[in-house]
């Protein structure tokens, strides 16, 4: 069984996003940039599976500039067979991405797409619903636990108040939730291992996706800041201080 | 041009998330029908009637779409898109699953986590964990948006529309097998008018529970969580409040022991009036808080219960 895990490289989870003072968008030179953490998930259960023997081969894509080969090596450092990169030195929208995914699984042969959930940039959350209905695949979104078998998958999906149990038919698409696994730090013997397995060079023309973008942007702002307030005393002039000055007990 | 709304509800009930929905569409067009999928959901179909500016209400009943199945959903929305001129759906987790989904089908590009309508056209939404606001603009035949609850004002209610029943669609490789809901008497947590919030101070799921969860009902408010605390088993993942987790913007929020990582303030820093309780002075949490207390929760929460009364 062949997986397919899409990774993508964004800003570092630590690191606070400012906006460039001509609102064109975000600032991102000399910014430290990692692998989104939801894809860090979709790795490491993509190992998890090959590890168990589920997996016969973990297949890492990404699509971005040059530099997301780094983002590739640590996916492959962390048990990830071989990569391709699909570069493009502009923002691609998620239903270009979602396209050139759809085009990547079907030429490889793909049994499952494990994706994160969302990338934490752009925060769209929709790249693998949209290729899972582009490949006409089932989809489980926000999964906290994978079990496969017998050409299905049975998925625990974090839902609005509790949680869901699906069960899908293989071929499908599976997108990372939080709590589906902790991913592992790649040790240095594996990062030097990883530094010699093969990773394809794409251009998003090869696969015959138009990737112009739909949506016009026409200007990142700031959120209006919020000030800090007061600091209170104790417990007794704080609900004080909510009884009347706020009103909202 | 004519707005489809996709309600948020179950069999019974119709979210209020539903009424911030439809205030969207209505800043966009004044032809707004909702769409209620469901099995059995003539009562939340009923309540939808009663929104205020709503044309006309779809009921769209089968097994799949009741049980929130993404692919039925999906299909259904698609047999009524060549009616509209946009569909708008809340940005609940359930209307995250299936709303990429239709954009895909129409060849649309998506436009995710609306908090400003600018023009029929032309939205606002939250990127990098709210840390900055995009506005964007589409060309799309049929655009698909989810929209922010929170951002929205509930459309009142009055109104009289009639209900039409069409059949739903049914999914062919995916099947629900069960779930577990978490069965609670408190107030839905993107809905409450107060939640109070624990952070990895608490140091274990017990203390969780016996200092976050007695003053919450106290104060009749709903239990929210940090990502570290629920990374760290405290509390379960639907508590999560964050750009991970659920966005809330109640009339007070109360985060206790919780630092303020830039992921949590994306998902509170909306509500009105916010309490931080914390024995760090040097928090971040103490920098979008109106009312800061530098205390240790241990003391300061039975105090605070003592002082409500």
């Amino acid at each position: 069984m062949k997986v397919l895990v899409p990774v993508k490289r964004v800003i570092d989870y630590n690191v606070k996003a400012r906006v460039k003072p001509d609102q064109s968008g975000v600032d991102l030179a000399n910014v430290k940039m990692s692998m989104n953490p939801f894809c860090e998930i979709a790795v490491e259960e993509a190992v998890r599976l090959k590890e168990k023997g589920v997996a016969t081969e973990v297949v890492i894509v990404s699509i971005g500039p040059a530099q997301a080969q780094e983002t590739i090596r640590t996916a492959l450092a962390m048990g990830g067979d071989r990569g391709i990169l699909i570069q493009s030195d502009t923002d691609v929208e998620p239903l270009a991405v979602a396209k050139l995914l759809a085009a990547v699984a079907k030429d490889e042969g793909a049994d499952v797409v494990l994706m994160g959930k969302q990338a934490i940039d752009g925060d769209n959350n929709a790249v693998g619903q949209m290729l899972s209905t582009l490949l006409d695949w089932p989809q489980a979104t926000f999964a906290s636990k994978v079990e496969i078998g017998g050409g299905k998958a049975v998925v625990t999906r974090e839902v609005d108040g509790g949680l869901q149990v699906l069960e899908v038919d293989l071929p499908a698409v599976i997108t990372a939730d939080l709590r589906l696994n902790e991913p592992r730090y790649a040790s240095l013997p594996n990062i030097m291992k990883a530094k010699k397995k093969e990773i394809a060079t794409k251009a998003t023309g090869d696969y015959g996706v138009d990737v112009a973008p739909r949506l016009k942007v026409l200007k990142v702002a700031e959120p209006a800041k919020r000030s800090a307030g007061v600091k209170v005393e104790n417990a007794a002039e704080l609900v004080a201080k909510l009884k009347t000055e706020a009103g909202v007990l | 041009m004519a707005v489809l709304v996709v309600a948020d509800n179950d069999n019974a009930h119709l979210r209020d998330t539903t009424h911030k929905t439809v205030t969207a569409a209505l800043a966009m067009s004044g032809d707004v029908d909702v769409l209620v999928l469901g099995q059995g959901a003539d009562a939340a179909a009923a309540a939808a009637a009663k929104i205020d500016g709503v044309r006309k209400v779809i009921l769209a009943e089968s097994a799949d779409v009741g049980h929130g199945i993404a692919e039925a959903i999906c299909d259904t929305i698609i047999g009524l898109a060549g009616g509209y001129d946009a569909v708008l759906v809340p940005a609940t987790s359930a209307g995250k699953n299936f709303a990429p989904r239709v954009a895909a089908k129409l060849d649309a590009s998506p436009i995710s986590d609306v908090i400003e309508v600018v023009s029929a056209d032309t939205f606002v939404r939250p990127i990098y964990a709210g840390n900055a606001l995009e506005t964007v603009q589409t060309a799309d035949k049929t655009k698909v948006l989810t929209v922010r609850p929170t951002a929205f004002k509930a459309a009142g209610e009055g109104g009289s529309a009639s209900v039409e029943k069409v059949a739903a669609a049914s999914a062919a490789k995916s099947r629900f097998q069960s779930e577990e809901m978490v069965k609670s008497d408190r107030p839905e947590l993107t809905a409450a008018k107060i939640v109070v919030s624990g952070g990895r101070a608490m140091g274990s799921a017990d203390e969780f529970q016996k200092v976050i969860e007695p003053l919450a009902d106290k104060l009749g408010a709903a239990v929210g969580a940090s990502r570290a605390a629920v990374d760290a088993g405290y509390a379960p993942n639907d508590y999560q409040v964050g750009q991970t987790g659920k966005v809330v913007a109640p009339a007070l929020y109360i985060a206790i022991g919780i630092s303020g990582a830039i992921q949590h303030l994306a998902g509170m820093k909306d509500s009105k009036v916010i309490v931080a309780i914390n024995k760090d002075a040097d928090a971040p949490i103490f920098q979008v808080a109106d009312y800061g207390l530098v205390a240790d929760y241990k003391a300061a929460v039975p105090e605070l219960m003592a002082a409500l009364g």
